[in-house]
């Protein structure tokens, strides 16, 4: 389903955009805040940025996207990857403009934009609560809607209602091609709004917080991959679906997906990563054979020294995430769990108790993070012992020598980034 | 009750499971275990028949239309409410308590009958209640988050559960609602993992006497470190 117009035009990769006087006043600014706060050492540099263009011309998102063909990423889980992932994909073709660390709110998308003025391309992750906001601006020429599931409820907002903004937000984007999870009753309740959807079967979901129907409410009847609601709400014929280790489109060819990301959640990624970049014009084999060369997002799966102990560092924020990272585990190491729960992570823990931890039993666990209280009160109760120590490097410090692998949320998970050695 | 297991019902957790509300029946389920009292949960899907052969009723959190559907439901198929005269513990956090009084009003004004378990009335707020809330009870302090929009009314057929100290709860200064064996509270969480009394209250009803002594050092922890955050105290 190519696009109206040849996106990755050169012509317009060669013209840097011309901002309207205020936007580059408050573009300079920006750029000066964020130079600053990287040397002052208060962060990222990310949001602060971001922050001031925003203030100073409101409309400084509409200026930034202009004359730049632009990809969208949504969706509760694999936000960051994704966007990597077709970050890695569309670099060939031209500079492309992405918030990297993560920074995905309009500040954090504004601050990617000013950071690269003259890249004709933009590839950039919008948290699922913004992406009207920032979409209506922006007018991107393609969205990624990955899945949505229960997330920080007491900033998101319940998971529904979060697919009804979606869905509002996808009908007032005609010009947008959505590419949808349709395995996902949520995602795709949403993407059905696009005048332009292309489905992907990422081979399965998470069913927990999709049991209820985006459209009624009642719990939605799974049958194989097919699943269907009393109320009419029905997975659609998908366009790719992910087949094993390869993305499989409409005509039946096959693309080789060979990822050094584990898991199947980063495969459900990279097939959705190679549906958008096939809509944008990128022969899919090409698309698929550049992932290979991601070996690690923003930190996540690396390896690393801490505490005297080789560890993997993983990334899991919510029940989903968790869903799919407990079977990532290597079954002979201890897991050192850090949870916070600072206001970028949720301050309401209960999705603890949507966590199987009980599959933990047996092995050697330590509670750690802010809220590592939290975390020791569900495990007492899931039947895992455990040692609690807050500071998680010090509970990495406290095992038997051998590999580690530590899970932390998102907060936790940016605390240990300066604290660990290359290894 | 000592020849089989206690079987504890997860009510409709398909439409009302917002908030990791399945963890009460896990809390409940292993501090009877750890007493050597067997007890199992059962699951009732939407769609399916209530029994109403249970001896514990577990509703929790979840949107409006989640919501308006589990009163349907439940008025449909009486399992509930025959359980709950005969005096079967019915414990509901959040839409669950909305779901027990007599009548409810979602989001959009429209007004829905409730199981009529508790007297009380529930209306939408003007602004959502969401953060640490404590509420005082004869049984002491409980902790828990809150995260509604709803103003709950107490009539004379219950009593409210206690009062706020810190947070929302009903709108007025108390929480929750109790009558006989019916109780109910706007904390998630879950609640009984962070209340361990409220649970041991339950079982008590459940069993017939109140339970031994179980010291759960990281649950004490826990509560320690909730109640001073809801107080200020600390950073997070
Ligand atoms: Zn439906």
């Amino acid at each position: 389903m190519p696009l109206g117009s040849p996106v990755l035009d050169e012509r317009r990769a060669r013209t840097a955009p011309r901002l309207p006087r205020r936007a580059r006043v408050a573009v300079a600014l920006g750029r000066t805040a964020a130079g600053g706060s990287r040397r002052l050492g208060l962060g990222a540099g990310g949001v602060v940025g971001g922050r001031i263009a925003a203030a100073l011309d409101p409309d400084a998102l509409r200026h930034l996207g202009r004359h730049r063909t632009v990809v969208l990423v949504t969706g509760t889980n694999g936000k960051t990857t994704t966007a990597s992932m077709l970050t890695r994909i569309l670099e060939p073709l031209g500079a492309v403009a992405a918030n990297r660390d993560g920074a995905n709110m309009p500040d954090g998308v504004i601050t990617a934009l000013v950071d690269r003025p003259d890249a004709p391309l933009a590839v950039l992750e919008v948290d699922e609560n913004y992406v009207a906001e920032v979409a209506q601006r922006l007018r991107p020429a393609c969205l990624v809607l990955l899945n949505l599931s229960r997330d920080q409820l007491d900033r998101v907002g319940e998971v529904r209602t979060v697919e009804r903004g979606l869905r509002e937000a996808i009908g007032a984007l005609p010009g947008t091609a959505v590419v949808a999870n349709c395995d996902d009753p949520l995602a795709t309740s949403a993407a059905t709004a696009s005048a332009r959807p292309v489905w992907v079967s990422t081979g399965g979901c998470w069913t927990a917080d999709a049991l209820a129907c985006g459209r009624c409410g009642r719990p939605i009847h799974h049958d194989g991959p097919a699943w269907r609601c009393r109320c009419g709400l029905a997975r659609p014929r998908p366009d790719w679906v992910l087949a094993g280790d390869q993305a499989v489109d409409a005509g039946g060819r096959t693309v080789p997906l060979e990822l050094r990301l584990p898991g199947r959640a980063n495969a459900s990624n990279a097939v959705m990563a190679v549906a958008a970049a096939a809509l944008l014009g990128v022969d899919p084999g090409v698309a698929g054979a550049r992932l290979t060369t991601i070996t690690e997002v923003a930190g996540r799966y690396r390896r690393t020294v801490l505490g005297g102990h080789p560890v993997r560092l993983l990334l899991a924020k919510n029940p989903a995430g968790w869903r799919e990272t407990l079977p990532l585990l290597d079954d002979r190491a201890p897991v050192v769990i850090a949870v916070n729960g600072r206001e970028a992570d949720g301050r309401d823990l209960s999705w603890l108790w949507d966590v199987p931890f009980e599959r933990l039993r047996g092995r050697p666990v330590v509670a750690a993070g802010e809220r590592s209280a939290d975390l020791a009160v569900r495990l007492t109760y899931a039947g895992v012992a455990h040692l609690r120590c807050p500071d998680p490097v010090r509970g990495v410090a406290a095992l038997d020598p051998g590999p580690v692998e530590l899970v932390a949320n998102y907060t936790a998970f940016r605390q240990l980034a300066p604290r660990s050695a290359d290894g | 009750m000592a020849d089989s297991a206690v079987r504890i019902g997860l009510v409709l957790p398909d439409v009302l499971g917002t908030y990791g509300d399945s963890g009460n029946a896990v809390v409940l389920r292993q501090r009877m275990r750890w007493r050597g009292v067997p007890a199992d949960v059962v699951e009732v899907h939407y769609g399916d028949p209530v029994p109403d052969s249970l001896d514990v009723y577990l509703l929790g959190g979840g949107e409006d239309e989640g919501q308006e559907l589990a009163a349907d439901h439940l008025r449909e198929h009486a399992g509930l409410r025959r359980a709950a005269a005969r005096g079967a513990v019915v414990f509901a956090v959040c839409a669950g308590l909305q779901v027990l009084g007599t009548s409810f009003r979602t989001g959009d004004g429209r007004r829905h009958d409730g199981l009529g378990l508790l007297d009380v009335v529930t209306g939408p707020g003007k602004r959502r209640a969401v953060g640490e809330i404590v509420v005082d009870t004869p049984a002491g302090p409980l902790t828990g988050f809150e995260n509604h929009l709803g103003v709950t009314t107490v009539g004379p057929g219950s009593r409210p559960l206690g009062r706020v100290r810190t947070g929302t709860g009903n709108g007025d200064g108390t929480d929750g609602a109790v009558t006989g064996h019916v109780l109910a509270t706007y904390l998630h969480g879950p609640a009984l993992a962070r209340n361990p009394a409220l649970a041991d209250l339950l079982i008590g009803w459940v069993t017939g006497s109140p339970p031994a002594d179980l010291p759960l050092p990281e649950v004490d922890e826990l509560r320690r470190e909730r109640l001073r955050a809801a107080r200020g105290g600390a950073r997070w």
